[in-house]
Parts: structure tokens; C-alpha cells; sequence
């Protein structure tokens, strides 16, 4: 197959090119290919993208989400790999859960999936899980996603562990005791609402923490989901002085301000909370000057009955998958704070290289893994349409730029969009 | 504007209602004159001191407040602005006579009696009014008439007494 | 006229809405001053009051409002419904309107609760306190006392002492007395002082007595116990003596200046008994405004029908 006149997003620039894909790799680029093809004329490729923190709920919360479901919403969001979280239930902290995920979506086929293991047997925090066990069964990282290792001396003994397998430690950064049953982030809001809020200091505590055991490890460390602007701080220091430490955030960080909140509308209730304009105006610095390496997910379905409830009650979490790139592209590019290139780079190239995943580039030779998008095309969110179980969404509503109109995986069409 | 009754033509009527009352209860023993406020009670407080006066009797007598039973309370949603009903005296077994000035469409006579249930249980009931200006809406009957004005319905009567500072007592028909 | 279904809060309520309530209340308040306490406009109607919290002083206000008012009252305490068995709310809020309640009075713990029951229901729903958002209907009868006795709330000077961050009375008052005019100044240890509350239009003194400086009403509020236990303070003992409203500092409020408490009053921590049985206390004024306030609102809700 030949993708042809297509404005293909490469390391260093974005090019008029032919693609030519040959047994799942990309066989040739070339600025014309001889041959029939599929005119992209107007369209853009991207390296396929990588979403390296998703929650697909499988096992035990299909309710919620499922392999296969949460796999559509990926293909559809243009994702072509994607990490999923190990707080399911039985928690993926052995070989037999890793290996059922790893399974379990090579029979759903669309996209691929990559486990990632718990730190601690499940995930209580007080003995390492099966970290070998886990690595040969296909996890690619670690992670307590949802929590921290409140104990720092078993994190340091975790990232050191983890370090003798290859894997990293992607780390969830909050204090419960300072959290204390916040489900906001505190401040003007918190109070208009009534409803308990908790301090960036919360989140950057621990983010401190992750980046001084790496540092005095000399280990590599990843921070999850930043929200605050004090987070991208610590962060942006201890690169400077060399820490090996990297940082994802999400797009409601750098969309979206706690006003939201005001509305006790429970789809914006998210962990960490929705913070201030002055942390999403950092959230965007941060991944302007290189601070912030990926955009994430954090991809959180929940069926209804968890989120028509009250504020309090309701489940955290943002069903990302399907709006994860338009927002990106609509805030970051059209707003003027990242190329294309560089956007390529947060949500394909980077992850790939934290993970040590295959893919991330458009090259000859590698998987024919590769998004291809209508950047022109506007379009409004609407939870209806999506693939994912999970509607919970503070976008509805929201026109955003940029529609994934093909998604191929190793040089296969898993998606295609409905006018295309 | 014509004058239906002056201050004399007042004095009279009620002299002879006082009368008509005397007559038809055989004296003024175990009567009472319960006034619609705000201008029926001060024909209940006239009459009472005209009979005290003339040496006929003493007629225990009270104002009384129809604000809370009136049938309109709901359907119009009025938000009631009512004082308590305290007689001073027991209404059981009475005879009384409630008064008032205009009778019109008897809603006012019927929320009356209506609150004069809510205060005993009289033997009678008996109703006086200055003026019957025609148009009942409910079969309501005065006992005792000061005077018969038919009137159209875009008329009123104006009734201004010297107690409520209103200037020399009058009863006139007013055109609206 | 109300414009709003429901009364979920007074941040919601615009100055002219306030007003409207306030100015019914006042005529109910009269005729409860009467003890004429038996008028038919909610006849045929029901009114249930759901309370997830316990209240014994809230519910039973609302529900002599309702009942002097000719409205059939039910009662649903959380211990005894179905919400332990772990009915949700909203399904809770669909089974009263299948019933035909007209009106629904909610208390909950959590924030926002009867924003979820209002927008589930057909029926009215009036916030009875929702966790550390809004009690309007304390607010209110706060208010009413004050309209009782002065001639305007416009400029008036009202001083909140006390647990301000879990408090949702301070946060209905400073809305709604803001909005008729008057000026609020609030003190508490840092610990009970929520993030942003000056922003709302609250001047945040440093000491009990700047706050109170000029002041025509001196509203306490309860320092719960538990505060203390989540080390907000270090003793009840001590945040009397720092924090408590006394006769010394009462000499900075205006001379006859009122004192105001929602109740249950901790005698000798919010305020001194001295102010709590002197002649410019309220509190017991508050309770009779309370009732008539929520006839106020029972009877604008269910106008708008007419």
C-alpha cells in the first residue's frame, strides 16, 4: 500500500511524502512513489501515537471498560500503542494478569497493548510484586497508578529492583495525608463550592521525593500526570542538575482551570484535581521548553452509575482516548506552543523512548505504525460517539481541531473514520 | 357622585338597625355584635354604644379579622397580613350579629361567619349591613339593611368614617 | 416572584429574590408572632424532607413551616431509608417524585447533593445544608432577624467569628448579605479560614477585635469539637481564649449591637453565656425567624404554580 502526497510528521520536520508500507513495516519514503495509492492529499501522519498511561479495567471492571472497548477508543483516538495501568482487579501485579492483557488484546487486534506492573503486591505498599516475573510476561513499567508508595524506603528498593530488569518506575505522586479526602484542587473554587480541596503541595511532595531517590540512586525516574506549576518547577530544576527524571501530563491540565468545578459537574473531577491558571499556563511552558516529555491520557472510564452521583462520591477520572489528540493539537499547536514535530515528539516519540517501545518515528524499516489526521477538519466533542464504555467527559460540547481519519498498525487499517 | 348617607342619615340608620335588632331577639340579652374589620366594626362599636347609651343594655362586642378565612387566600395566593381574632368574650350559644358595611357579592359575609366558627359555636347568626348594593355571587341574605342601593359593577361605595380618620362619616356611590 | 425551581443556595438568588423572601418572612414572621399558625396554601401538597445528616432543629423548623402551611410532611432520616441498602441518590430523588412530592427538603454531607436531587426532580428542592456549600435557609432567617431590626441591611456591618472553612451558614450569609449591601468581615484561626473567602467579598481581619470594630451584628459559629481532633486548634480552652467572643471585644462592636449564633451554641468557646442570655442576643429570635423564613420559601416556591 502506498499513502500518497501526505504531509508526514518526521523527526525533523514535516514533509511532502509517499509512504510506501510493505509486510507491516514501512518499506520506502520517498517524495514520489511509483504505483496506485491512497491520495492523502491534505492529510497529515503522524508517527503512531503512544499513550503510555490509559486504564482499561480489564479484569474486573468491565463495566467500566474492557480490552477490547478501550483498544476501539484508542484506534479511533489514533493511538496505535498504548500502557495500561495495573489497578485492576486482580491487581496486575503477577504473570498471570500481565499475561491475560497481553493476550487478551492480541485476540482484540486492533491496537497494541502494553502492561504495566504494580510496584507492590496489591498495590498496598508493603512487598515489591513480581517485578521479574512480570517483565518476562510482557510488562513494559511499573506503577501503583492511583497512589503513591507511601514508604520511601521500599520505593527506593522498587525503582533499584526495577532498574535490574530495565523497567521504570512511573509514579503517581500524592500524599494522602495532606489529600485527607480532597476531591478538588483547593482554592477560590474549593471554597465557592464547599467542596475539600487539597494543596499543589499534596502532589509536589511526593513528586520531590521520586526526583531525590532517583537523583541519590542515579536511577531514572517518570512522573505522572504533573498538574501543578510548583510540579513542573521541580522538575524543570532537577533536569537542570542532570536528575534522569521524566514527566507526562495530561490535556485537562492544560485546558481546563478549576472554574469547572463550579458547576459540580462530577466529570471534572479528576486525580489529581483541575488546578489554576497559573498551572496550566506552566503545564504549557513545561511542554514547550522540553520540562514535560509526554502527553498522556490518564484515560479513566466510568460507567454512569459511578459518576451520576454526588461530587464526593463520584469516581475520578476523564475519558481521554478519543479527544486526547485534537485537544493537544487544538491547544498546544493552534495555540501556538509546540510544532507539529514537537507534538509528535510528546505523543509518540518520547513515550516510545522512555518505555523503550518500538515505533515513535516514521522511518524505513520500522512498524507501519502511523496516525493519519485531518488537522483542517473542526468537529465538537460529543461523548455519544465514543467507542470507549467510559462517557465521562468535560469536553462535550467543545469544537476542537484535528480528526484522526486512519489509524494503521503494523501497516494495517484499524480504524478508519466514517467519511473517509 | 351621590351621597347615599351623611353623618345624620348614619346616626338614623343605625339608630333604627338598633332598633330592628331589639325587636327581633325581644331585648339585647344574649346578643353580640361581631364587626367585619375594618368599617364593620365600627358599626358593631356604634350600635354597641347606642344601646349602652339609651340605657338598653350592654352588648358585648368585638371586631373581627376575616383576612385568614377568606375563600381566596389560595387560588389567588394572598399572602395573608391577619391579626388574631381575640373577642374577649365567648361566642357560644350566642346570638350574633355580624356586621358589616357593604354587602356586595357575600363573599366577605360567608369568610365572616367562616371565622366566626373558627372562634365558638353560636346559637345564631344574624347578618346587618349598612348598605345592600346588590350582586351576590352566594346565596347570602342580610337580616338587617341600613339601606338598599342597587348598583352597577362598575360602581363602588366609598365608606368613610370619622374613627378610621377618614373625615365626617359618609357613605357615597362612586363611579369608577 | 422566584425565577428558580429550587432553592439550592444564595450564590444562585438574585438581590430582588432575597428580598422577596425576606419581606414574605417578615409577614409570616407577624403572624406567627400572633400564634395564628395555620394557613392553607400548601394544602393538598406534600412536602418530604430528606435529611442524610442528622438535624433534629433544621428538619423540625421545615417541617412546622410545611405543616403550619396545611402540607402533608414526611420524614426520611438517611438511618432509616433505603440509602443504607445504597440506593443512590438520584434514584432516591426519582422514587419521591414518582410519589408526588411536590417539594423536597435535602440535607446531605456532601456539596452539591441537592444540585443532583434538583436536577433529577420534578419537585422543588430546597437545600437544608449540603456538606460545606450552602445552607441557605440559615442564612435567610439570619437575615430576617437583622431586617427586624434595623430599617436597611445596605451598609449594615455584620462580624463572623468561628469555624468559617467547614462552615456553610458563614458562606450563605456572606453571599446574600453581601448582596443586599451590607459589609462582612470575618475572623477564625488560619486553620479554619478557607482558601479565596476574601475574594467573595468577605474582609478577613487579624483579630478578633478588628473584626468587630464598628460592627452592628457579631454572628458566632459553632467550633465542633472534632476541629480540634483534626488539629485545627489545640483545645476548645484555647480557642475561647483567643479566638471567643467576649464582653471585651464586644466594646469594639457598636454599643446594642446584636448577637447572632445558628445554634448549638458552646457556651463559653463561640461566645460568653453573658452575650448568649444578654439583652442584645437574637438566638432565641433566630428560631421563630427560622420558621417563618421557610414558610417564606414554601410558599414562593410553590406560587410560581398558581
Amino acid at each position: 500500500m502506498i499513502l500518497k502526497n501526505a504531509d508526514v510528521v518526521l523527526g525533523d520536520g514535516v514533509k511532502k511524502l509517499d509512504i510506501r508500507i510493505e509486510n507491516g513495516k514501512i518499506a520506502e519514503l520517498a517524495e514520489h512513489i511509483e504505483g496506485e495509492g491512497a491520495d492523502c492529499t491534505g492529510l497529515t501522519v503522524f508517527p503512531g501515537l503512544i499513550d503510555m498511561h490509559v486504564h482499561l479495567r480489564e479484569p474486573g471492571y468491565e463495566k467500566k471498560e474492557d480490552i477490547a472497548s478501550g483498544s476501539a477508543a484508542a484506534v479511533k483516538g489514533g493511538f496505535t500503542q498504548i500502557c495500561c495501568m495495573p489497578n485492576t482487579n486482580p491487581v496486575a501485579d503477577n504473570k498471570v494478569v500481565i499475561s491475560y492483557i497481553v493476550h487478551r488484546a492480541r485476540e482484540v487486534g486492533l491496537c497494541k497493548v502494553r502492561p504495566i506492573g504494580a510496584i507492590t503486591q496489591g498495590q498496598e505498599g508493603k512487598n515489591l510484586a513480581a517485578i521479574g516475573a512480570m517483565k518476562a510476561a510482557g510488562a513494559v513499567a511499573l506503577s501503583e497508578d492511583g497512589k503513591s508508595v507511601v514508604n520511601s524506603g521500599l520505593m527506593a528498593n522498587a525503582m533499584l529492583y526495577a532498574a535490574d530488569f530495565g523497567l521504570k518506575c512511573l509514579c503517581h505522586c500524592e500524599d494522602a495525608s495532606l489529600v485527607d479526602g480532597g476531591v478538588v484542587h483547593e482554592g477560590y473554587y474549593s471554597t465557592l463550592t464547599g467542596l475539600k480541596g487539597s494543596i499543589r503541595a499534596a502532589e509536589d511532595i511526593v513528586i520531590a521525593r521520586e526526583i531525590l531517590l532517583a537523583e541519590s540512586l542515579s536511577l531514572p525516574v517518570h512522573i505522572c500526570h504533573v498538574s501543578t506549576y510548583s510540579g513542573v518547577q521541580l522538575i524543570r530544576e532537577a533536569k537542570a542538575r542532570g536528575v534522569q527524571v521524566t514527566a507526562e501530563t495530561c490535556p485537562h491540565y492544560f485546558t481546563l482551570t478549576d472554574e469547572v468545578i463550579a458547576t459540580f459537574d462530577t466529570n471534572t473531577k479528576v486525580n489529581p484535581p483541575i488546578r489554576e491558571e497559573r498551572d496550566r499556563r506552566a503545564i504549557v511552558e513545561g511542554l514547550r521548553d522540553g520540562t514535560l516529555d509526554c502527553i498522556v491520557t490518564d484515560h479513566a472510564p466510568h460507567h454512569l452509575d459511578d459518576k451520576n452521583v454526588e461530587y464526593a462520591q463520584a469516581a475520578f477520572g476523564i475519558s481521554g482516548l478519543e479527544t486526547s489528540f485534537a485537544l493537544s493539537y487544538t491547544q498546544l499547536v493552534k495555540g501556538g506552543a509546540l510544532t507539529l514535530v514537537q507534538l509528535a515528539q510528546k505523543m509518540s516519540a518520547n513515550p516510545a523512548h522512555i518505555l523503550d517501545l518500538e515505533g515513535g518515528a516514521i522511518a524505513v524499516g520500522a512498524p507501519a505504525d502511523l496516525t493519519v489526521v485531518d488537522l483542517n477538519r473542526a468537529w465538537t466533542i460529543d461523548p455519544a460517539d465514543f467507542a470507549s464504555k467510559g462517557r465521562n467527559t468535560p469536553f462535550a460540547g467543545r469544537e476542537v481541531y484535528g480528526k484522526v481519519i486512519y489509524t494503521f498498525v503494523d501497516g494495517e487499517i484499524k480504524y478508519r473514520e466514517a467519511d473517509a | 357622585m351621590p351621597v347615599i348617607m351623611d353623618a345624620q342619615g348614619l346616626a338614623r340608620t343605625l339608630r333604627r338597625l338598633s332598633h330592628e335588632i331589639e325587636e327581633r331577639n325581644e331585648g339585647f340579652e344574649n346578643v353580640a355584635l361581631v364587626g367585619v374589620k375594618r368599617g364593620g366594626e365600627v358599626v358593631a362599636r356604634r350600635l354597641a354604644a347606642l344601646i349602652s347609651g339609651s340605657g338598653r343594655g350592654e352588648v358585648p362586642c368585638a371586631g373581627l379579622d376575616i383576612t385568614m378565612a377568606r375563600d381566596d387566600l389560595v387560588s389567588a395566593f394572598i399572602l395573608p397580613d391577619a391579626e388574631r381574632n381575640e373577642p374577649g368574650f365567648s361566642l357560644d350559644n350566642k346570638t350574633v350579629v355580624l356586621c358589616d358595611d357593604v354587602l356586595h357579592t357575600g363573599r366577605s359575609a360567608v369568610a365572616g361567619i367562616e371565622a366566626i366558627f373558627r372562634l365558638g359555636r353560636p346559637a345564631k347568626i344574624q347578618l346587618l349591613v349598612l348598605v345592600d348594593r346588590g350582586g351576590r355571587e352566594l346565596p347570602v341574605r342580610a337580616d338587617y339593611v341600613g339601606k338598599n342601593v342597587p348598583t352597577a359593577r362598575e360602581e363602588y361605595i366609598e365608606v368613610r368614617f370619622t374613627e378610621l380618620g377618614q373625615g365626617a362619616d359618609s357613605l357615597t356611590v362612586i363611579r369608577r | 416572584m422566584l425565577k428558580h425551581k429550587d432553592i439550592l443556595g444564595l450564590y444562585d438568588l438574585s438581590a430582588e429574590e432575597i428580598d422577596e423572601i425576606l419581606t414574605v418572612g417578615m409577614s409570616m414572621k407577624k403572624l406567627l408572632r400572633q400564634n395564628i399558625k395555620k394557613l392553607p396554601h400548601l394544602q393538598g401538597k406534600s412536602v418530604t424532607t430528606l435529611f442524610y445528616e442528622n438535624s433534629t432543629r433544621t428538619r423540625c423548623s421545615f417541617e412546622l413551616a410545611a405543616k403550619y402551611m396545611g402540607a402533608h410532611v414526611v420524614n426520611i432520616a438517611a438511618a432509616t431509608s433505603s440509602v443504607q441498602k445504597g440506593e443512590t441518590l438520584v434514584d432516591t430523588g426519582k422514587t419521591l417524585d414518582a410519589m408526588k412530592n411536590d417539594i423536597i427538603v435535602i440535607r446531605h454531607p456532601m456539596g452539591g447533593a441537592p444540585r443532583l436531587l434538583a436536577q433529577t426532580v420534578r419537585a422543588h428542592v430546597v437545600n437544608a445544608g449540603d456538606g460545606m456549600n450552602e445552607h441557605p435557609s440559615q442564612a435567610l432567617l439570619d437575615m430576617l432577624t437583622m431586617r427586624e431590626n434595623f430599617p436597611t441591611l445596605e451598609g449594615l456591618r455584620v462580624a463572623i467569628l468561628g469555624d468559617i472553612s467547614h462552615s456553610r451558614v458563614a458562606k450563605s450569609n456572606l453571599f446574600g448579605l453581601t448582596k443586599l449591601g451590607a459589609h462582612v468581615t470575618m475572623f477564625a484561626p488560619r486553620t479554619l479560614l478557607p482558601t479565596g473567602i476574601d475574594k467573595m467579598g468577605a474582609k478577613v481581619c487579624r483579630s478578633r477585635e478588628e473584626a468587630v470594630e464598628g460592627a452592628d451584628v457579631v454572628m458566632g459559629l459553632r467550633i465542633q469539637l472534632e476541629r480540634q481532633h483534626a488539629g485545627n486548634f489545640p483545645s476548645l480552652g484555647e480557642y475561647a481564649k483567643y479566638y471567643g467572643v467576649n464582653e471585651d471585644v464586644m466594646k469594639y462592636a457598636k454599643p446594642g449591637a446584636l448577637v447572632l449564633h445558628p445554634g448549638p451554641v458552646n457556651r463559653g468557646v463561640e461566645l460568653t453565656s453573658a452575650l448568649i442570655d444578654g439583652d442584645t442576643s437574637r438566638i432565641e429570635e433566630q428560631v421563630l425567624s427560622g420558621i417563618a423564613v421557610r414558610m417564606a420559601i414554601l410558599f414562593l416556591l410553590t406560587k410560581e404554580e398558581v
